[in-house]
């Protein structure tokens, strides 16, 4: 199967981002093709490599960053939704892209199913 | 910024029913606005589109806002970009696209509103008959 995956909440305030992240991993897991994760809304703050929680919490940013090096996921924050929150290249982590709005589109249109992580 | 052109998927030909389900008020929280972004976007692409507006959402298109007191910027008059897409999508037989514009019946008169309430010409469908088209769409995004 096919999946395109859209993340529309930031990491911690919602639950949207681990709940993507752990179908995404699972996915990849079990032999699945996942074409693109789209970070969309407050979703862009998923791609911030300033987020540094405690030590003894999960570092979302990074675990997306680390599926993304091992699975080669392609990680994608919505260029419009990122400027308003100040969401640049200069602070955008490891494994993440900037582009726009037609990726998720293409990404739909490409997929078998298209999954929404959202509140 | 990392280059896009190896990230390019074969979608020559693939003709898919989205369906953008709106369904906030339109200044209490960005949504409205993100998901109005979204929809332009999608134009390009040259796919079946059903502009959905239930709960809430169905104010995004009363007529008559002003957002002045709020200091936000009013972005109603955009919906009829959405109206007007949808007709030149209805009148040039070389487009291969259907757009709908369409307001859950149950939310639009749980809050008083009738169509004539609204900035864009809408469907008005029962909220079973909605539930029903949602089934058939190949992609749902909401916000």
């Amino acid at each position: 199967m096919k999946f395109g995956i859209v993340v529309n909440e930031g990491p911690f305030t919602h639950q949207a981002s681990d709940s993507a992240y752990l179908f995404t991993k699972a996915a990849l897991e079990k032999g699945h093709q996942v074409m693109r994760v789209f970070f969309y809304y407050d979703g862009v703050n998923n791609g911030n490599k300033l987020s540094s929680p405690q030590a003894d919490d999960r570092n979302l940013v990074k675990l997306w960053g680390d599926l993304a090096a091992e699975h080669k996921v392609d990680l994608v924050i919505c260029v419009a939704a990122a400027l308003r929150r100040g969401i640049k290249d200069e602070i955008l982590a490891e494994g993440f892209r900037i582009s726009g709005l037609g990726q998720l589109i293409e990404a739909s249109m490409a997929a078998d199913r298209t999954l929404v992580f959202g509140d | 910024m990392a280059d896009d052109s190896r990230r390019e998927f074969d979608t020559e030909g693939v003709k898919k029913r989205f369906m953008f389900v709106n369904r906030r008020a339109p200044y209490g929280s960005i949504y409205a606005l993100e998901i109005l972004e979204m929809v332009l976007i999608s134009a390009a692409f040259e796919q079946h589109a059903a502009i959905v507006f239930i709960d809430d959402g169905v104010f995004q298109i009363k007529k008559g806002q002003d957002t002045e007191a709020l200091g936000m910027k009013n972005f109603s008059p955009t919906y009829r970009v959405i109206e007007m897409e949808k007709h030149d999508a209805d009148e040039d037989e070389d487009i291969d696209m259907v757009w709908r514009i369409i307001v859950e019946r149950e939310s639009m008169e749980a809050r008083g509103l009738d169509a004539d309430d609204l900035i864009v010409g809408v469907e008005v469908m029962a909220a079973q008959d909605l539930s029903a088209l949602m089934a058939e769409q190949d992609v749902v995004l909401g916000g």
